[in-house]
């Protein structure tokens, strides 16, 4: 079924795609602090504290759709025994570790001026943890195997136990009291967050998206050249 | 199309992914105490009795309720249908103010006596600049 992927075709592209990402993720990052930090109002409440929103949420968000992506794609290669995919996934898994980290660590920056700590055992941080854990044991289970059969096995595990986490996150904060606040974006109502304050947003998750994008091709194409060099033509 | 294995493998995901659901959905249900970060002061008032351990009572600061003495700070919690008067001394989080979140962390006096020992702000999901808040408060 998946026969298409021949590695050096997909190569041929992945090559030469990182520096166009990198160019684009510099133009759009140039834009989006700019306008977050510079250009974007300060708020009524938080004063010059809500510019953290915009690494935070961004962060946050890539995220948990890279673990998703992640777990869809390793739940396919398992059933469709492809080895592509589970290689799509180890590459994707490094940045969405990274911006679980960062939004962890600027939750806790912007927890200390606003709420008054630097962290609380609340549903939405403490699953917040539990992804970065899952993250970690994901990327330590491609290290610890050296048979690559048991490796596909073990990560598809963790990402299937990791993916219940996930909707968790999402909903901790209606379904549970927290002391993280609701979500301010939704697509069914009314946004709580101010239009000045949603396009700095958006372009910041853009850049944050090319810049997953970027480190996702590099390693990929890592991947690749492992493959070439070992004689192999066919994922 | 696919062959038996698929199938099989397709079956056994979807196997575990329903047991996984089933078990962590049992297990926050009877952990729902524990996972809940505050009480609001209805549910306070419904406790059958008072436990000396800390625990965190959440809600809005009531308007007009602060009162600031030499030596302590005093305002009323409430959730529109209950109220606790919070006493506290010590430094109050920036974002502290009435009408907004608030979770105090401390001790039971009685039901409607609460002695905080810790007091953090819960901000709302609401983002603007300040003169639309400005222009929100004149309509």
């Amino acid at each position: 079924m998946f026969k298409i992927f021949e590695p050096n075709k997909i190569f041929q592209i992945t090559s030469r795609a990182p520096r166009y990402v990198l160019l684009l993720f510099i133009i759009v990052i140039s834009i989006g602090l700019s306008e977050a930090l510079i250009f974007s109002p300060e708020d009524y409440k938080q004063s010059h504290a809500v510019r953290i929103m915009y690494v935070h949420v961004p962060s946050a968000w890539i995220s948990l759709g890279i673990f998703s992506s992640i777990t869809a794609l390793s739940i396919c290669g398992y059933i469709f025994r492809n080895k592509n995919f589970f290689l799509i996934s180890k590459s994707l898994a490094p940045s969405g570790f990274i911006l679980n980290i960062i939004a962890l660590v600027t939750g806790a920056i912007w927890g200390k001026p606003t709420w008054g700590t630097w962290w609380v055992w609340d549903a939405r941080i403490t699953s917040m943890l539990i992804l970065a854990l899952f993250y970690a044991m994901y990327l330590i289970t491609w290290r610890i195997y050296e048979d690559q059969n048991k490796v596909f096995k073990v990560t598809t595990f963790i990402t299937v136990l990791g993916i219940i986490n996930v909707p968790i996150i999402k909903f901790s904060v209606d379904w549970w009291n927290t002391l993280h606040q609701p979500a301010s974006i939704n697509i069914l109502s009314k946004n709580a967050i101010h239009s000045s304050m949603l396009l700095p947003l958006i372009i910041m998750t853009a850049a944050f998206a090319l810049f997953s994008l970027l480190i996702f091709l590099m390693k990929y194409n890592t991947e690749l050249i492992k493959i070439k060099n070992k004689g192999l033509d066919r994922l | 199309m696919y062959g038996r294995k698929v199938k099989l493998r397709f079956l056994f995901i979807i196997l575990i992914l329903t047991s996984l659901i089933l078990t962590v959905f049992l297990v926050l249900k009877s952990l729902e105490e524990n996972v809940v970060y505050f009480q609001s002061p209805t549910e306070i008032k419904e406790l059958s009795e008072i436990g000396s351990q800390k625990i965190r009572v959440g809600g809005m600061v009531k308007k007009n309720s602060i009162s600031i003495t030499a030596e302590e700070l005093k305002f009323t919690i409430s959730d529109f249908k209950n109220e606790i008067i919070v006493t506290y001394s010590g430094a109050v989080p920036n974002l502290f103010e009435e009408e907004k979140g608030v979770v105090a962390e401390g001790y039971l006096k009685d039901k409607n006596l609460f002695l905080a020992t810790k007091i953090l702000a819960k901000h709302d999901e609401n983002y603007m600049p300040p003169e639309v808040k400005e222009a929100l408060e004149e309509k």
